[in-house]
């Protein structure tokens, strides 16, 4: 996702800062970002977003960023909360299904065979129904409600990862200076943990943070068709299928605005990933 | 070489049916272990005695165990009748079959539309690679990759439908009308609006992989040959560049009909499209299990349908996957 352009001395940075302290800035003020609108969504006053009857159907004011519904109230707190419980839900499930990506893809690799079918048995299983009706399934069976949610998102968001994972896995094994720790008599413990962890982990750490947008992406889909988190909640699926009702009557603030703050939320995440895959792999940069 | 083809597809297909038979099990395992009581769903708010609703459980089979349920429901099913919808009073087979034509129609004009968009867009940024074209193209993609198709719908309504009113807020056909007397403009007016959102978010991916090869093609040393040989862009692009895009494109946008049956079901639900996805919806919110286990068929069928039409392309343009056979890869 990022060009980097690098001048003949390797520095390009501004603020006198080499490339590296760059994206680590970066990253750094992402991820600063994505956990102050998670704290802020989580410590915030109810009364913020309460229904204010005096002050219905506004549009974009300076005291009103984001307008207010029908029912007077504030979009803009609304919002925040909303990615709030966005982001956790999206922690919670990428968390899962990574490390859900993680145990099979290695267990795929490592004992190959008849395990490996059977992994890529469940990989194609995963991926042969459409995901949201897989989502949609899910849903009913577990009961609904955030549950729901978490759980669909959890067990339908590893295929890719554990593809990623078991491909590093294969490759790192066969590599000539892990053949060679074997003919030493290295233990299988000693091989894992000096040299395939090393090279997985970072791999992983970047999967799972690119995770994120799909994980927040199909939870505010789910939400937004009514099979996710029960409408009273602020969730920006939710707000976004009440404004449905209002935009024949023009109040396209309803829509607009939440979409728009989720839309730039998930592009930080991608960009944190990015660039964390930029840090971590070298290489990549340089494409 | 047709033999690897033959065994090749043979593999593929024999794989896809184990699939299937996998995918209706998972699919009935899950909506058969829903906590929601069918019978009550279907009441809603209607009182009847205890004896009238065992025997609308009866009639459902529903006293029976689950083995034998799906094993029934396996039976039926292979002799075309996937019981009868709960929440249409109409057999499974006939809903699916009309709610599929306003899909077909749906997922089709966007998938046409976004394939064509998405080469023609890719090749014009991978022609003008890293210049202004490229940039805006580039970026362009890359936050629509992430972006939700739901949103997208609802900004495209309040734009052309609420503002400009150029087209109908929603539905298929104009209210009120009969079946019969529509006419094809009303059906393709009320298209456009869902087709457009169901084909811009597809269009990210196509753009990006056809960006990429095209670059690759474009710095290869045959391409400099051609280039010292004094053919024009123009000449480069069709001669080149497009032989060797063309296939992966189409392949990539066969593998790609999972996604666009998701995206239908949110476009379908924006619009009030009465297609395949928003009859999903609420099968789901009915607990209506027939229905649901027939659209999980259906769409993993489609699905299926397009894989294996991108597993087949891929082994014509690939001959290493053909004589390989196809292991996991």
């Amino acid at each position: 996702m990022a060009d980097i352009k690098y001048d003949k001395t390797g520095n390009c940075g501004s603020f006198g800062l080499n490339r590296r302290r760059e994206i680590l800035l970066i990253i750094l003020s992402g991820v600063v970002f994505l956990s102050g609108v998670c704290l802020w969504g989580l410590l915030m006053d109810p009364s913020l977003y309460a229904p204010d009857y005096e002050a219905r159907r506004l549009a974009p004011s300076l005291s009103h960023l984001f307008g207010t519904d029908s029912l007077g109230r504030d979009m803009f707190y609304r919002t925040v909360c909303g990615l709030s419980t966005s982001i956790q839900i999206g922690l919670l499930s990428a968390l899962i299904s990574s490390v859900i990506a993680l145990v099979l893809g290695s267990m795929s690799a490592v004992f190959g065979g008849r395990v490996d079918t059977a992994v890529g048995f469940m990989v194609d299983l995963c991926m042969g129904v459409p995901h949201l009706i897989l989502l949609i399934l899910i849903s009913i069976a577990v009961g609904g409600g955030a549950a729901g949610v978490i759980t669909g998102v959890a067990v339908t968001h590893w295929p890719n990862l554990t593809r990623v994972i078991r491909a590093e896995v294969l490759q790192i094994r066969s590599a000539q200076y892990v053949q060679i720790a074997r003919k030493l008599g290295k233990s299988n413990w000693h091989i894992a943990a000096k040299h395939i962890v090393p090279h997985v982990f970072p791999q992983y750490l970047v999967g799972l943070i690119l995770l994120f947008p799909h994980a927040i992406l199909h939870e505010a889909a789910i939400t937004f068709l009514g099979y996710g988190l029960p409408l009273d909640t602020p969730a920006v699926g939710v707000i976004l299928a009440e404004s449905m009702k209002h935009l024949a009557a023009g109040m396209w603030w309803l829509a607009f605005f939440p979409g728009l703050a989720l839309l730039f939320m998930t592009q930080l995440f991608d960009i944190v990933g990015d660039y964390l895959k930029i840090l971590i792999d070298p290489h990549s940069a340089r494409q | 070489m047709k033999k690897g083809l033959l065994k090749y597809l043979f593999s593929t297909v024999a794989r896809m049916l184990v699939l299937l038979v996998a995918v209706t099990l998972m699919s009935f395992l899950l909506v058969h272990n829903a906590p929601m009581d069918p019978v009550d769903a279907f009441l809603g708010e209607i009182v009847v005695s205890e004896e009238q609703r065992a025997k609308i459980a009866e009639h459902w089979g529903l006293d029976k165990s689950p083995a034998e349920q799906y094993v029934i429901w396996v039976k039926n099913t292979l002799h075309g009748d996937m019981g009868e919808s709960r929440t249409y009073h109409e057999p499974v087979t006939k809903v699916l079959g009309e709610r599929f034509r306003a899909s077909l129609l749906l997922m089709g004009t966007a998938w046409i539309l976004s394939g064509v968009l998405g080469l023609l867009l890719g090749i014009v940024a991978g022609v003008y690679k890293d210049r202004w074209p490229d940039r805006i193209i580039k970026t362009f993609s890359l936050i629509l990759a992430s972006t939700p198709v739901f949103w997208i719908g609802l900004l495209v309504l309040v734009v052309f439908a609420v503002e400009l009113q150029w087209f109908p807020l929603g539905l298929a056909v104009p209210i009120g009308k009969v079946e019969s007397e529509v006419t094809w403009m009303e059906r393709l007016h009320h298209l456009v609006l869902p087709a457009l959102t169901l084909s811009i978010t597809g269009v990210a991916n196509i753009i990006l992989h056809t960006r990429q090869k095209l670059i690759d093609v474009m710095e290869s040393e045959y391409v400099l040959f051609a280039r010292a040989r004094g053919e024009t862009l123009k000449q480069l692009v069709m001669r080149h560049g497009l032989r060797n895009i063309a296939l992966p494109a189409i392949t990539l946008q066969f593998a790609s009909i999972s996604e666009l049956f998701g995206g239908s079901v949110l476009a379908e639900r924006v619009f009030s499209y009465p297609g395949l996805g928003s009859t999903a919806v609420v099968a789901g919110m009915q607990a209506d299990a027939p229905l649901l286990l027939g659209i999980a068929l259906f769409s993993a069928l489609f699905v299926f349908a397009g894989n294996l039409t991108a597993n087949i392309l891929y082994g014509i343009i690939d001959p290493q996957i053909r004589e390989g056979g196809g292991s996991n890869g």
